[in-house]
């Protein structure tokens, strides 16, 4: 037996032992998705188990190296742990942008200390970030943000706003840009810092969304004080580790759906909502052509986030490709999500009782209205890819 | 698997574009085309590809083959594309390679080693209607002795005039509309009551139009056994659907990077075209789909060559995605190029037509969503 059919198969009989039963089914709302945190409330004694011994075992950040907390597992090994995860139907134990953003820029860029403080409990789920990057003037063009940091000798001090931090009000720490030298040229003068949330001087305000949900919030600064040690890299130059986080947040956004429906894909949701004809053919068949299109779209795409893990070595970001893969995966959920809207009718309106689960295909597909603008907008990523990728001058200012 | 080619595979790529650009650059396709030659390709570069093992690369060695892999044959097919090469390459080393090997010891050794070595082109005879529709399939094929006796017609048969011998496909029973009931048989171009006349395309390519009047078959001439023609055949179909793909991500590629090479020359405004942001988002949103057809192409090359048995839902998603993206890519290469892309003097138009006829062929995007739809259970 290969190293890596041993690998299997030791990675198969821990799931079946560990994996609680109730884990194994597809989430039904956004309760059953565990984001960790101080003040975590688990919607079922099962989920925190999960939560504990997969965090115990480092897979929640499974390439990560062990000395961190993290798996500690190759390339390839990851591969087999995501495919047995997804064999057995199991739920993610931990969802978390310490995870998929700030751990990637902290191994990268962070100092020993840095590592060893962070990055263990965010394997274990035990601190929940958030990303405090937005301004109200300072959206697309981020570089021009203005969150003020001042050197106050033995610590900094930081005043100033963020918005639409995503689960800023939940979350126990942040990762922030702030503006450390206004002489500079933009992006020279910004750093990458992190602080508690709980700090003196923070405080949050919920925005609702047309989801009629507010994950995000306004963030204000007034007097915040951050020990220095807390600042991430090098003095001004955060811009770096900035773009370097969102190369990851990028590719996460991107492929972070498979557009299926509680386990069921497009076509499977249309065919039980509206019927098919004697040949087992969704019967309405303008609708069946789009999905088909969006299904075809959908797998093709699925198959180039594997290329881009695979042509990218291990434990590196994969650069301004992240920028295609966030473009092509967020317009690809929004196609889907009509098309799921447009398979169910009239009850895909339905906002409210049990039927509709409080309305929560129409809410999603509002959300996922957002998928295109969070973590930089389609127009950017095109800007991007024009630019960095095909070698095309930057427009002029007409 | 991961999803890259090995260093074998791009060592055959440098070598295979190193080739095609010297021996067969896009002028080599205009001349061919300006000059109306009756087949559309060189014999004679036919021969040197044969030489350097193209012809039988999978075909298995006993038969004087490669036996390399089909990953490599839609790289020779990529950057045939990427010159507009014409060859019978697809036809003879993809298409019937793969249906030979259900052939019978006799049929194997007839051809075989005649297709690696370039002596014989052979090629498929299957379509009786304007759209790819194999069951459709109403020639009829009727015991007589030991053989069958056919009777019908067929149409654009791709590199049907430089053949020496047909795949056909024709029906044993039942009737046009099933999948049952047809048999596939390897028929010599110079059998008597066949005749054929040429039809000419728009990517200026060599087509036959066939007809069968009383053609004499005998049993061995059968591949596989009778009435499964079609399970027999979709193998290849899948090779030579997946082999199209490859094509045309070529064509696609290549035109893609002209373009972006003229939108940083051109100026207009007094500027450079490709600071016009309407051009940037066009050309990233080709660049993203490009990549996706990239992704289908080389999982269908390994799955195909892993498992041909089993190849055609991935088959049905390089071919439909690749016809899509090599559709925008042309349309998308005139229009940035303006004016000038519209005159046959520049190479956008010639892809155009290759890639139009590619996408149809075997299956149009419309043919291979709907097969996939119904593998998905919608
Ligand atoms: C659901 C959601 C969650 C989010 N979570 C977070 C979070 O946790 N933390 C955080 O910091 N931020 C978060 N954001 C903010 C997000 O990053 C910004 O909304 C985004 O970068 C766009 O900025 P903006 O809203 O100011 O829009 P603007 O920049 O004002 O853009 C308005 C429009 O102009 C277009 N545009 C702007 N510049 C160009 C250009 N150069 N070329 C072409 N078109 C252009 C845009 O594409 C867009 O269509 C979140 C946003 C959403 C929707």
């Amino acid at each position: 037996m290969s190293d890596l059919q041993a690998f299997q198969e030791k990675t198969r009989s821990w799931l079946e032992e560990n994996c609680p039963k109730s884990m194994r089914k597809p989430m039904r709302n956004e309760f059953d998705a565990c984001w960790g945190g101080r003040d975590c409330e688990f919607s079922s004694e099962d989920q925190k188990l999960w939560l504990q011994r997969m965090g115990a075992k480092g897979w929640t950040a499974p390439e990560w190296p062990k000395e961190y907390g993290g798996g500690g597992l190759d390339k390839e090994q990851a591969k087999i742990l995501k495919t047995e995860l997804a064999k057995i139907k199991a739920r993610p134990a931990l969802l978390s942008f310490g995870v998929w953003m700030l751990g990637p820029a902290l191994l990268k860029f962070g100092s020993e200390e840095q590592k060893k403080q962070f990055l263990p409990p965010i394997v274990r789920g035990e601190i929940r970030w958030c990303q405090g990057y937005s301004e109200p003037g300072a959206g697309s063009d981020l570089a021009s943000l203005q969150t003020k940091c001042e050197d106050k000798g033995d610590h900094y001090l930081i005043n100033g706003q963020k918005v639409w931090t995503s689960y800023a009000d939940k979350s126990d720490w942040i990762f922030c840009l702030v503006r450390t030298n206004r002489e500079a040229k933009k992006h020279l003068g910004i750093s990458f810092i992190l602080f508690d949330m709980a700090s003196d001087g923070v405080s949050t305000k919920p925005i609702t969304l047309i989801s009629g949900k507010s994950p995000f919030c306004e963030t204000f600064f007034d007097d915040v004080k951050v020990p220095k040690e807390q600042l991430v890299g090098t003095l001004d130059r955060g811009w770096d580790i900035a773009k370097y986080l969102l190369t990851h947040e990028r590719e996460m956004i991107g492929g972070s759906s498979d557009g299926s429906m509680g386990g069921r894909s497009i076509g499977e949701v249309a065919v039980l909502a509206l019927g098919a004809n004697e040949n087992g053919e969704l019967a309405d068949s303008a609708l069946r052509s789009k999905i088909a299109t969006a299904e075809l779209d959908g797998w093709a795409f699925l198959l180039t986030m594997e290329r881009s893990k695979d042509e990218a070595k291990a434990g590196h970001g994969i650069g301004a490709k992240s920028s295609m893969l966030k473009y092509y995966g967020t317009e690809l959920n929004k196609r889907r999500f009509e098309l799921l809207m447009a398979s169910k009718g009239l009850s895909a309106l339905e906002w409210e009782g049990e039927a509709s689960n409080d309305g929560q295909l129409p809410r999603q597909w509002l959300r996922t209205k957002g998928n295109s603008i969070e973590g930089g907008t389609s127009e950017v990523q095109l800007n991007i890819i024009s630019k960095r990728i095909l070698g095309l001058p930057d427009p002029k200012a007409n | 698997m991961a999803l890259v080619y090995t260093e074998e595979h791009e060592m055959l790529r440098e070598a295979a574009k190193g080739f095609l650009q010297e021996k067969s650059p896009v002028t080599e396709f205009r001349s061919l085309r300006d000059n109306q030659d009756p087949l559309g390709f060189s014999r004679k570069l036919w021969q040197e590809m044969a030489e350097m093992g193209w012809a039988g690369i999978l075909i298995e060695e006993q038969y004087g083959g490669l036996d390399f892999g089909f990953t490599g044959a839609a790289l020779i097919l990529e950057e045939m594309g990427r010159t507009l090469c014409a060859s019978p390459f697809l036809s003879s080393s993809v298409i019937a390679a793969t249906a030979l090997r259900f052939g019978s010891e006799e049929t194997k050794a007839n051809w075989l080693s005649k297709i690696a070595s370039g002596e014989a082109v052979i090629a498929l005879a299957l379509e009786e209607g304007v759209k790819h529709d194999p069951v459709a399939t109403s020639m009829t094929a009727e015991k007589s002795g030991n053989g069958y006796r056919l009777n019908g017609s067929k149409s654009y048969v791709f590199d049907g005039m430089a053949a020496d011998g047909f795949l056909v496909l024709a029906r044993s029973s039942g009737e046009a509309g099933q999948a049952d009931g047809l048999s596939l048989f390897m028929v010599d171009s110079k059998v008597s009551g066949l005749s054929s006349t040429a039809t000419k395309l728009l990517d200026s390519r060599n087509y036959a139009a066939l007809v069968f009047d009383n053609v004499e078959v005998s049993g061995g001439d059968l591949i596989g056994s009778v009435g499964a023609g079609l399970t027999m055949l979709e193998p290849a179909l899948n090779a030579g659907r997946i082999g199209l793909a490859a094509e045309m991500l070529g064509c696609s590629d290549q035109c893609f990077e002209s373009t972006t090479e003229y939108l940083k020359e051109r100026k207009q405004f007094g500027q450079i075209i490709g600071s016009f942001q309407g051009l940037q988002h066009r050309s990233a949103h080709l660049y993203s789909e490009l990549e996706l057809v990239r992704s289908a192409v080389i999982k269908a090359g390994q799955d195909f060559e892993k498992n041909p048995e089993h190849s055609g839902m991935i088959a049905s998603l390089a071919k439909a995605k690749s016809g899509e993206v090599g559709i925008l890519a042309a349309n998308e290469a005139v229009q940035m190029l303006g004016g000038i892309g519209m005159t046959d003097e520049l190479d956008a138009g010639l892809y155009m037509k290759r890639i139009r006829a590619a996408q149809e062929l075997l299956g149009d995007y419309a043919f291979h969503a709907n097969r996939f739809a119904k593998w998905r259970g919608f």
